[in-house]
């Protein structure tokens, strides 16, 4: 049987101190684990982007990466761009109607905001390009590229 | 998940002894945008991770004229697309590193993972194949260097025995007068895997081209370099004629399956299409364009 692990990483800025399941994914842990129901299993194959977090500063899809990985790591998931308020990307996405049934908007969110940290200027090509691993099956993609747009200008001021 | 066990190796000594130790079923974690998806839906045995990515050589990313180009096999993509030096002086390595899967997969995957897990359609190794990388393989009996065209034997399947592993890839030096370009054909713009990939380079000494190698990929059951095309185009000035015989001796050589992503017919077709282009941008490169 595999074994359970303590790992300790900070999430959401806070460092934690978990026990995880040897052959849990960094998903299965966020969720089942830590609690955190707002990074969502879509594909667990890492073509949708419904599970993506910012790990060290980098977009990773989190069925894609071992819990025993994290072992130090800084991850932010959605719940983490919320700690003081909706942030402005999140309050795009509710003024352009950026969403319908939400199961893919923390990946969207998640991976917008990881784009506006590097690019805060993106164009909407840019923006598409860095979304395409993001899948939404009903929104459509025209509203979530206008919030980004929205959000990317809102935060230049 | 199957019953899998995590070990994280620091050196290579200690990744060799972990995978000699575990055996046939254990297997290396880079990025692990293959094997961890490989191991959850069974399609491969897996009863230990070593993860490889502590190794500092796995993450080596590093340029020397005399010595080349080095990449520790771990190192993600990004990292590799985002080196001035290397967008300088190997934009088709570029090129297929900026397009394996999207954003998420390139924070996480690498040339090694992508080497290793042997898919026929991997979009790295048609360009490493014609930059005539080579993998630095490290196991139980010492180190070897294994050419990037004579690793992988079929889909999945590769010249790793017990206990070894790729530490890095080394690619030569661009020489004067040469260049290289790598292109894709897939239905959507990004985040899909090819349904045909090639890359050429080309070398000349005056007008005449002096070296060339011409590597397709997701026509056959591993990526292959084809000479045919290579000798269709050497020793003579670059024109329309020795770039359409080229691209006809790569069609030949290819030999794709039908499935989903295209048919046989239109994998042949794309397979001269994309070898015409790239041996055209490797020329316009090596001509300094």
């Amino acid at each position: 049987m595999s074994d359970r692990i303590i790992i300790q990483a900070t999430i959401n800025g806070e460092a934690l101190e978990f026990l995880a399941d040897e052959r849990d994914s960094l998903l299965d842990a966020l969720r089942e684990r830590i609690g955190l129901m707002g990074v969502k299993e879509g594909c667990n194959n890492g073509n949708c982007g419904a599970c993506a977090v910012i790990m060290d500063g980098r977009l990773v899809n989190s069925c894609c990466v071992m819990a025993a990985e994290v072992q130090g790591a800084q991850i932010t998931t959605v719940e983490g761009l919320a700690l003081d308020g909706l942030s402005p990307l999140q309050q795009a996405f509710l003024e352009e109607a950026a969403l319908q049934c939400g199961i893919c908007t923390p990946g969207f969110l998640v991976a917008s905001t990881a784009l506006l940290e590097q690019n805060p200027s993106p164009t909407e090509h840019e923006i598409r390009f860095w979304l395409a691993g993001n899948l939404c099956r009903c929104t459509g993609y025209d509203k979530i590229v206008r919030a980004v747009q929205s959000a990317a200008t809102k935060m230049k001021g | 998940m199957q019953d899998v066990k995590y070990a994280r190796a620091a050196s290579v000594d200690e990744a060799v002894a972990l995978l000699a130790k575990g055996g046939p079923t254990a297997r290396v974690l880079a990025g692990g945008t293959d094997i961890i998806v490989q191991a959850r839906e069974r399609r491969r045995q897996v009863s230990l991770f070593v993860d490889i990515k502590p190794v500092p050589e796995t993450q080596e990313l590093s340029y020397d004229p005399d010595a080349g180009l080095t990449v520790g096999a771990a190192l993600p993509c990004y990292r590799i697309y985002a080196d001035p030096t290397v967008r300088r002086l190997y934009p088709a390595l570029v090129e297929a590193a900026s397009v394996i899967g999207g954003v998420a997969i390139q924070g996480r995957a690498s040339l090694g993972g992508n080497l290793c897990n042997s898919g026929p359609a991997a979009d790295s190794v048609p360009a490493m194949i014609v930059l005539s990388a080579v993998a630095n393989v490290a196991g139980p009996s010492g180190r070897r260097r294994v050419p990037i065209e004579a690793f992988n034997t079929g889909p999945g399947t590769n010249v790793l025995g017990p206990g070894e592993f790729v530490v890095s890839l080394q690619f030569p030096s661009p020489a004067p007068g040469s260049g290289a370009a790598w292109e894709r054909f897939i239905p959507r713009n990004e985040m899909d895997i090819a349904v045909v990939n090639a890359a050429s380079y080309l070398r000349f000494d005056g007008q005449n081209v002096a070296s060339a190698r011409v590597a397709i990929g997701a026509v056959a059951p591993t990526c292959l370099l084809v000479k045919e095309a290579a000798e269709a185009v050497l020793g003579r000035p670059l024109g329309d004629e020795t770039i359409k015989a080229a691209a006809a001796a790569a069609r030949a050589a290819a030999r794709p399956i039908d499935d989903m992503r295209g048919s046989i017919k239109q994998r042949k077709h794309l397979t001269a299409v994309l070898v015409e282009r790239t041996l055209r941008e490797a020329a316009r490169r090596a001509r300094g364009g």
